[in-house]
């Protein structure tokens, strides 16, 4: 196994610095060496590079893995965007010679070549596999009485013959890193259903993107939770400044706080709210802060 | 292009003629619940190499979610195939403006969304340095970034026709 660089996109460095935070200090704590991948740019955003032109998006995406050979590192992702992007694109150049040929042409032109030596990893599967729920648990220092809808999202578990994560109907690995964290995660209605942002849709379909969050948001509301947890910052976004404008466009009045898996894991591993940046939010959800200040300071 | 619809999806490994109209795909849809989406119509459509396919503007309200591929009985890559859809619509000149925006945006900046002073405050009160160690930081990786859209003549795919 080698050693990984942090590969942040778009999102995470642009509008949630906050779960760059969580996951630098996450990394940190957990004693896992992951360096900076300076000038890496947009993985590129696969709803619109992939669906515009392949040789594009090879381009694109096989300079920032090869950033990463360079330091001969594994790319580590926190985004199911960014690693559906990475990871096809990998997939298919180390597979393909002639694909890596005509991409390898492209690269020639700023001094660039892709080999094929390095993995891409997305932070849930590696802690996953290389930690795994029992391993984790025991860096836990405070248990989070939480009670949590998770959202897996579409790309970290789809397509299911290249991710090679298990089942994709009913999952349970993140589940079981959720629960590593003492929160306990609520089985809900349409739970593996799609946030409604990728392939394009929040920025080419608004309102249609809105009316697939709208019917998440009724189905974890009904589940009575504390609060939602992610794995990528577009669904992220999409639950935390969609839920907004769901509330203006519907009328309802939702204000369920939104966690990366990251901030969840940096709670209980006695982060404060505030360094993980989860008041950073577009919802400002006053008990859920309260609630998760007490827990970090031993209240409850 | 329409008549050959049909042979480019399988020169790309994306043969439809499996498909038997089933409707798995349209009913496993979270995006056809709501809009206008009908992934069993367009694969229809697509093997009959009906070139308005390429036009109908559901094929953008595809959230590229998977959940049609992986019940598919038969075994289609059906987003994969909507995706090379997708790519026929473009050289075709079908492009939202929205989308366009998008890549001109990572031409300017190397980010599909770019930093703006609300996220460098955010990053400031976190202690984290105000511009990430990303494309943004470098002019360098912002050039090659350039180049290697020039190079695939990207800027003339997505110039305004």
């Amino acid at each position: 196994m080698k050693k990984l660089s942090l590969f942040l996109g778009c999102i995470v460095p642009n509008r949630y610095p906050g779960i760059e935070k969580a996951t630098k200090l996450c990394l940190q704590k957990l004693n896992i060496d992951a360096a900076d991948l300076p000038g890496a740019s947009c993985c590129p955003a696969p709803g619109i590079f992939k669906s515009f032109d392949k040789a594009t998006w090879l381009a694109l995406a096989s300079r920032n893995i090869v950033l990463s050979e360079k330091l001969e590192r594994d790319i580590l992702t926190v985004c199911n965007g960014c690693y559906g992007s990475l990871a096809d694109a990998n997939l298919e150049l180390k597979k393909d010679p002639e694909l890596k040929a005509c991409t390898n042409r492209c690269l020639k032109e700023i001094g660039m070549e892709f080999k094929g030596t390095v993995e891409v990893r997305h932070i849930i599967e590696y802690l996953y596999k290389e930690f795994g729920p029992e391993k984790l648990k025991e860096h836990v220092t405070i248990p989070l009485d939480l009670k949590v809808a998770l959202h897996y999202g579409c790309h970290l578990i789809k397509p299911s013959k290249d991710r090679k994560l298990g089942e994709t109907e009913a999952p349970v690995f993140f589940d079981e890193l959720v629960e590593a964290t003492g929160a306990k995660s609520v089985d809900y209605t349409d739970k593996m259903m799609c946030c409604g942002a990728g392939g394009g849709v929040r920025s080419g379909h608004a309102a249609e993107s809105l009316e697939m969050l709208e019917n998440k948001l009724a189905c974890i509301r009904q589940a009575g939770v504390d609060c939602i947890v992610n794995a990528c910052p577009f669904c992220h976004l999409q639950f935390d400044r969609g839920q907004l404008a769901v509330n203006e466009k519907f009328g309802t009045d939702y204000s369920i706080p939104v966690l990366h898996y990251t901030q969840l894991l940096g709670l209980a591993l006695g982060v404060t709210p505030y360094e993980l940046g989860i008041e950073q939010n577009a919802v400002q959800n006053i008990e859920f802060l309260a609630k998760i200040y007490e827990i970090n300071a031993g209240l409850r | 292009m329409s008549e050959k619809l049909s042979k480019v999806l399988k020169a790309a490994g994306l043969d439809l003629l499996s498909c038997m109209q089933c409707g798995a795909c349209t009913g496993s849809c979270p995006s056809g619940r709501h809009t206008g989406l009908n992934t069993r119509r367009i694969l229809r459509d697509a093997r009959k190499n009906r070139a308005s396919v390429l036009s109908d503007d559901a094929l953008w309200l595809c959230t590229t979610c998977y959940t049609c591929q992986e019940r598919c009985p038969r075994d289609i890559p059906i987003t994969d195939a909507l995706l090379e859809l997708r790519r026929l619509a473009v050289k075709e000149g079908f492009m939202l403006p929205e989308h366009r925006r998008i890549s001109e945006m990572v031409e300017e900046c190397g980010h599909a969304v770019p930093l703006d002073e609300e996220t460098k405050q955010k990053r400031e009160e976190l202690g984290l340095d105000p511009i990430p160690e990303t494309v943004q930081k470098y002019p360098e990786a912002l050039q090659e970034v350039r180049s290697l859209l020039k190079a695939c003549k990207f800027d003339e795919l997505t110039a305004e026709k």
